[in-house]
């Protein structure tokens, strides 16, 4: 059992958790992530660390609440325990002096790509940031982000805030400017990561992407995670999670993600319900008080 | 009852082990052998010829004191049994459950020579489950705290035995597990069918009131190095199994319904995929579907006989060899012919196709005809030019066997592996290339069974026992 030291929500269904952690939060790198349950009946989910802090040895996440799962992690408040915890998996991100790194996050991708632009930042590197959001109140960890990029650029699908278009239309618009740029790194909704990967790919860019396949046991063990890249299949939890965009089979992870979609539309069904008839009957305690 | 001369015990017959019949078993996840009545144990412990030089204990890879024990059972001494049953065995209600007995104890077997030998594997499962009903759980005989403290890496049978041997000895024992639950495969891969996860857990908390620490959700290797278990603990086991599913390399395989077994079993098992929506975790639905598990020892029978039990409409095994060859146990492969399991022999997996939607469809196999023995003594298939047939599935379950998980090796550079990554080990001590490591189980021998996993952790519990009574030598 671990106890959450803070939760508050940064965006409408995103929430960032510190949780208590000290043997993750002392060994953690960035680009790694941990495995969460919520309860003793709950799946395994994978959940990228955001920070940690050595001082209270807690790890930070963040949680966009898509489905049953995510939606009552959501729920959770300071004080509340979540089952387990395991960590940290996956490899840590190849961090080098690139030159020029583009880090770019795509709603709740940003709270990967910000670890990972801290540490290019402190590894040398000239950092571009782009950061998106569907609107201005889904653009998140800009602060943070601000800290390590020399240049930060939010954009916004509806122009309501920053650069108004997708991620990829800065990043073209930085590349048709002539701007030199050695690596980027991309993290978020896949259609975004394949994207950028084809905005990259004729300038022949060295182009990251952090691959979120489903995992159940994220040590190896289940191979439930396999992805295809270069024609080849590797499990994202140990041989990843991060894959060159170029060579990454998208179609073929946008497909295996699909695979409990019905499952996934039940369980949240049965979930509202579930705190539908709670609420009612909270409310109608609450009257008869 | 006065004693019987041998020929009376030789006109015995061997007493069978009641079960739940086919029809009704297939529709749920109960246990399928009942166990033996008092009645039925005390008849078969009878059968014994209580040999002089009893083979049976060699025939084990823990050297149960087998005779002894079920002399005890004879004469109704149940409480007794016991105790000499666990003098040996950590998990006795684990192994009377799931040890190969007929290629072990049962094999070599004297009464076995001219009738069907003692069933020592149901009269251990008997005792075991007799004494947890009845009794409960006994603190044994405890050796005196030595102060000195051994790390256990892998919360599986071999760590499991290894653990229970090493808190007698006197050692401060925690075992770390990488999973929310300890059992390692008694928990994530064995079917509630063939051993119900409350015995596994029965048994760890025997363990627990031993004295043993456990440490749930701890990767070693990443949560916590060998190196620094090291500075914290004066030895260190690693027993953490085969953990890496080979797949069949062949096109198609990451198609939608392509399972490893190690993740169709672990949904339902360790997750409690059967229970959904009730448990969160999902299995794919396998109502009237068709479904193909590839491979023939324990695990694909686990896997195919799962899939039954999940509705599936038909459940095959394909095989590229015959059921000579299939390394299964016999008991295993009866109970999924009961079951209705179809088996497809002599059929290679050459490629799965799918739909538009990514699903798998089908798998097109190569029929293969037996040849000559190849290094294994089997007989090696080869494939018959242009006998390619193609088989509608819905689903395909991969249980070709498992290769060892890299986290250790990679995080420990100066531990010797093999090609394959198995870590290399004196087979007397089971001491690695790392001072104050010691290894067994499967990570050792590639994928084996339970029991010598068990083997295995005993062997290295009295290796480290030694080691800590004289550290300096290696």
């Amino acid at each position: 059992m671990n106890r959450i030291i803070e939760a508050r929500f940064i965006a409408p269904e995103i929430k960032l958790f510190r949780i208590e952690a000290p043997k993750i939060a002392q060994k953690r790198k960035p680009g790694q992530f941990v495995v969460v349950r919520v309860d003793e009946l709950g799946e395994r989910i994978p959940l990228t660390i955001a920070d940690s802090n050595l001082d209270d040895g807690t790890i930070t996440i963040i949680v966009q609440g898509v489905g049953k799962t995510t939606k009552q992690l959501n729920m959770l408040e300071a004080g509340d325990y979540v089952h387990d915890i395991v960590g940290p998996l996956g490899k840590p991100s190849e961090i080098e002096n690139y030159g020029v790194a583009v880090s770019i996050g795509g709603g709740v991708g940003t709270a990967i790509a910000y670890p990972t632009a801290k540490a290019l930042k402190e590894a040398g590197n000239y950092v571009i940031g782009i950061i998106g959001g569907r609107t201005k109140e889904f653009v998140i960890l800009e602060d943070e982000m601000r800290q390590f990029c020399d240049e930060l650029y939010p954009t916004t699908d509806d122009g309501s805030y920053g650069f108004h278009g997708f991620v990829t239309h800065k990043l073209q618009q930085l590349l048709e400017e002539g701007r030199k740029i050695d690596f980027v790194l991309a993290i978020g909704p896949i259609p975004m990561m394949r994207a950028v990967a084809e905005v990259t790919r004729p300038y022949g860019i060295k182009t990251v992407v952090s691959l979120n396949p489903i995992m159940v046991d994220a040590t190896g063990m289940c191979g439930g995670c396999r992805v295809t890249v270069d024609n080849k299949t590797y499990f994202a939890c140990v041989d990843g999670p991060e894959f060159d965009a170029h060579k990454v089979d998208f179609d073929n992870l946008i497909k295996r993600n699909r695979m409990y979609l019905e499952h996934e539309r039940k369980a949240l069904e049965n979930f509202i319900c579930r705190i539908d008839v709670m609420a009612t009957k909270l409310e109608k305690e609450d009257a008869r008080a | 009852m006065p004693e019987l001369s041998n020929k009376e015990r030789m006109q015995i017959p061997r007493q069978h082990m009641p079960e739940q019949s086919p029809s009704e078993r297939i529709r749920n996840f109960n246990e399928v052998n009942l166990g033996y009545t008092i009645e039925l144990a005390r008849t078969e412990a009878e059968r014994c010829l209580r040999c002089k030089k009893p083979v049976c204990v060699e025939g084990c890879p823990v050297a149960v004191k087998i005779p002894d024990f079920i002399k005890m059972v004879a004469e109704g001494r149940f409480k007794e049994a016991a105790d000499i049953l666990k003098e040996d065995n950590a998990l006795p209600a684990v192994c009377g459950r799931v040890c190969p007995q007929e290629e072990q104890c049962e094999k070599v077997c004297v009464v076995g020579k001219k009738n069907p030998p003692v069933a020592i594997g149901h009269l251990e499962r008997f005792v075991a489950d007799w004494e947890r009903m009845n009794i409960g759980f006994r603190i044994p005989e405890m050796k005196p705290k030595t102060g000195k403290k051994v790390a256990i890496v892998g919360g599986g049978p071999a760590g499991l035995s290894c653990a229970k041997d090493l808190i007698t000895m006197g050692y401060d024992v925690t075992v770390f597990e990488a999973l929310h639950e300890i059992g390692g495969v008694l928990i994530y891969g064995i079917p509630e069918f063939r051993l119900p996860k409350e015995i596994v857990r029965a048994e760890v908390d025997y363990l627990r009131q031993l004295g043993v620490e456990f440490q749930t959700n701890y990767v070693i290797g990443l949560t916590e190095t060998v190196d620094e278990l090291l500075q914290r603990y004066d030895a260190v086991f690693i027993g953490v199994g085969a953990g890496l599913p080979y797949f069949l390399n062949v096109p198609g395989e990451n198609l939608l319904g392509v399972y490893s077994a190690n993740e169709f079993l672990t949904r339902v098992n360790l997750m409690r995929a059967f229970e959904f929506p009730r448990a969160d975790t999902p299995i794919m639905n396998l109502q009237g579907k068709d479904v193909a598990v590839f491979g023939g020892g324990n695990t694909a029978m686990d896997a195919v006989r799962t899939a039954l039990r999940l509705g599936a409409k038909t459940a095959m095994i394909i095989y590229r060899r015959t059921e000579a060859e299939m390394p299964a146990r016999i008991e295993e492969i009866k109970h999924a012919k009961e079951e209705g399991v179809q088996f497809i022999f002599l059929s290679a997996p050459l490629e799965f196709l799918g739909d538009d939607e990514g699903w798998v469809r089908a798998v097109k196999v190569q029929k293969m005809q037996l040849g000559e023995p190849d290094a294994s003594g089997r007989r090696r298939p080869v494939p018959i030019d242009g006998a390619i047939e193609t088989i509608p599935i819905d689903a395909a379950i991969i249980a070709i066997g498992n290769g060892s998980n890299p986290i250790i090796s990679k995080t420990t550079p100066d531990l010797k592996v093999n090609k394959w990554g198995n870590i290399i080990v004196d087979p007397e001590t089971m001491k690695t290339s790392k001072k104050g490591v010691f290894a067994g189980g499967d990570i050792v021998t590639g994928g084996a069974t339970v029991i010598l996993a068990m083997g295995a952790g005993r062997k290295a519990a009295k290796a480290i026992d030694e080691y800590l009574k004289n550290s300096e030598v290696w």
